[in-house]
């Protein structure tokens, strides 16, 4: 069979040509393709990759996000895909802003989305539009915080009884 | 019959509403489905999950790295050395160690082990949620010699905290290599009454095949991995599409369904206990081919020394406290590592940013992924369906809800 090995090169060449303005801070880490893109565009650039018929990304491994706070779009969120045929996976990330951290749902391409941005969103408050279900997932539904964002301490700031600075935290 | 029309104020409702769990003895572990009957057809159903939510991924964050393996114990408890060798693998990715080969041997032994163990958990209470008890009792022997030799390994068995950045704490001993070859002689004649008891059982049949299957495309979409996605047909391993640990060296096969019903599988894990067999029994000529005595590669700087040279040595217990304390180098990266775990891909999506713990870890937990799918493929079906759709999910709860 001749059957053309897809590689890194070959998946960002075809996301830049179609993609040209929105895809920057390309980078290899661990041979993992990863690069950034908007909030507009993400959907967009995922529904092609799921569409192609060369490159196939039709398996979502994952989404999760992430917090920078220095950052001014301090907000991540972060897809895993994984093309099953060619055996590659891709990084995308895309950043957000914390005063209005939404962006679109993934749930109309993969029924799996649906937990995961659920989780993303319990975690860091990140909203997903035109998710079915939006609710909080693994934390109770009257919590008010997003305590995987970094200023959440991870225990009771009102203890006394320990000083931090000698365990490094 | 016909059903009894109800006016629209009435009070009463045409469906019962049935609480199923938390803690109902008919779900091994915390899950609650708020099911909607219609006599004893679900439908629908509405999962509530995160009752033993202990907040890894947020714990992680403040914790080096030797800190961490623990938590990942407590994630799919029924396989914990293949959860641990995942993170300690992520790390060495991270730092650029590269293992011998005695030492991928030794973790292929342990990880298989494991997998062995979490499926015959799985697949003998399929048998207990249908009434039979037996097979459950058998195996469960088997599954306790799996636990002794880990016992010999790493001192512990269900939550193992096994092994060490670059390998192991210790060398197999000689009682655990005889256990390990007692386990192999012994395990296929348990293997094949297991299968004798279940494989062609009119009752067990009658209440698997054809029940809640789920298609390939479905199962796709769904972001299944593990025993779960190769039932429905698609040949996806993790030991196979992304080698790690030397796995590339071994000769096995990976089983398929074809229906992706509770039947199907049950018989790929059968079988890929087989193979795990298999790949033990070769990993240990391996083992014994390598020079005696590596079990860890030389990285003092990660590897905890041994306790009695803590005791004795200044040195030792110098880098004992810098280990433990997470003051050790550590790269600014950003690593997706996975493995084969047991019920499917367990992957540790890492960021570091110099400091002594991570920035960011997220766990992509099969168990969480896999189960969002139970409610639709309970839908339309008898509750007692339900209830051996839920086992043979494999869902585990620590692993569920991190």
């Amino acid at each position: 069979m001749a059957e053309v090995k897809m590689n890194n090169q070959a998946v960002l060449d075809k996301l830049q040509l179609k993609f040209a303005d929105a895809i920057f801070n390309v980078s290899e880490p661990h041979d993992m393709l990863t690069l950034t893109t908007t909030k507009d565009k993400v959907i967009d650039v995922i529904q092609f990759l799921y569409n192609d018929e060369e490159l196939k990304f039709r398996f979502l491994t994952d989404i999760c996000g992430v917090h920078y706070p220095e950052q001014e779009l301090a907000l991540g969120v972060i897809y895993h895909l994984h093309s099953l045929t060619n055996n590659i996976r891709i990084r995308i990330k895309v950043f957000l802003p914390e005063s209005t951290p939404r962006i679109k749902t993934l749930t109309g391409l993969f029924l799996g989305a649906n937990w995961m941005e659920r989780e993303t969103y319990d975690f860091f408050g990140i909203i997903f539009e035109g998710h079915p279900d939006l609710r909080r997932i693994l934390n109770v539904d009257d919590m008010v915080a997003f305590p995987m964002r970094k200023e959440f301490p991870l225990e009771d700031p009102n203890r006394t009884d320990k000083n931090d600075d000698y365990f490094g935290r | 019959m016909a059903h009894i029309k109800l006016g629209d104020n009435s009070l009463e409702k045409e469906t019962t509403t049935l609480n199923l769990g938390p803690t109902h003895p008919a779900t091994h572990g915390v899950f609650q489905n708020i099911l909607e009957l219609d006599g004893e057809r679900i439908v629908s159903a509405q999962s509530t999950i995160g009752y033993i939510h202990r907040a890894f991924e947020k714990i992680a964050e403040h914790r080096p790295f030797y800190q961490i393996t623990p938590l990942t114990d407590r994630l799919n408890y029924c396989s914990a050395p293949i959860n641990n060798m995942g993170w300690h693998m992520t790390v060495e990715k991270l730092l650029g160690i590269q293992t011998p080969k005695r030492v991928d041997y030794m973790r292929i032994i342990a990880m298989e082990l494991s997998r062995i163990a979490d499926h015959l958990v799985c697949n003998s209470v399929i048998g207990v949620d249908s009434g039979a008890f037996t097979g459950f009792l058998y195996v469960f022997q088997k599954r306790e010699d799996i636990y002794e030799i880990f016992e010999e390994i790493c001192g512990s068995r269900l939550t193992t905290n096994m092994g060490r950045i670059g390998g192991f704490e210790r060398d197999f001993n000689d009682i655990a290599i005889a256990k390990i070859k007692k386990f192999i002689a012994e395990f296929p004649d348990v293997m094949k009454e297991f299968e004798n008891l279940f494989n062609r059982n009119r009752i067990f049949i009658d209440r698997c095949v054809g029940v809640t299957p789920v298609s390939a495309e479905k199962a796709l979409s769904y972001s299944w991995t593990g025993p779960l996605l190769r039932s429905c047909g698609v040949d996806y391993d993790v030991r196979v599409a992304k080698p790690y640990c030397s796995y590339e060296e071994f000769e096995f096969e990976i089983p398929v369904g074809t229906t992706g019903d509770i039947y199907d599988r049950f018989l790929v894990r059968n079988e890929e206990m087989w193979q795990s067999l298999s790949i033990i029994k070769q990993a240990l000529v391996k083992m014994e081919n390598e020079p005696k005595g590596v079990f860890n590669a030389e990285v003092p700087d990660y590897c905890l020394p041994p306790k009695e040279d803590v005791y004795s040595s200044m040195e030792s217990l110098i880098y004992h406290f810098k280990i433990v304390m997470g003051e050790v180098p550590v790269p600014k990266a950003e690593i997706y590592h996975s493995v084969e775990g047991g019920n499917g891909e367990l992957g540790f999506y890492l960021i570091t940013d110099g400091g002594r713990a991570p920035f960011r870890l997220h766990f992509r937990r099969p168990s969480f992924i896999n189960y969002q799918a139970y409610t639709d493929i309970a839908k339309g079906g008898m509750i007692s369906d339900a209830i051996l759709a839920m086992s043979s999910l494999n869902v585990i709860a620590g692993e569920l809800d991190a």
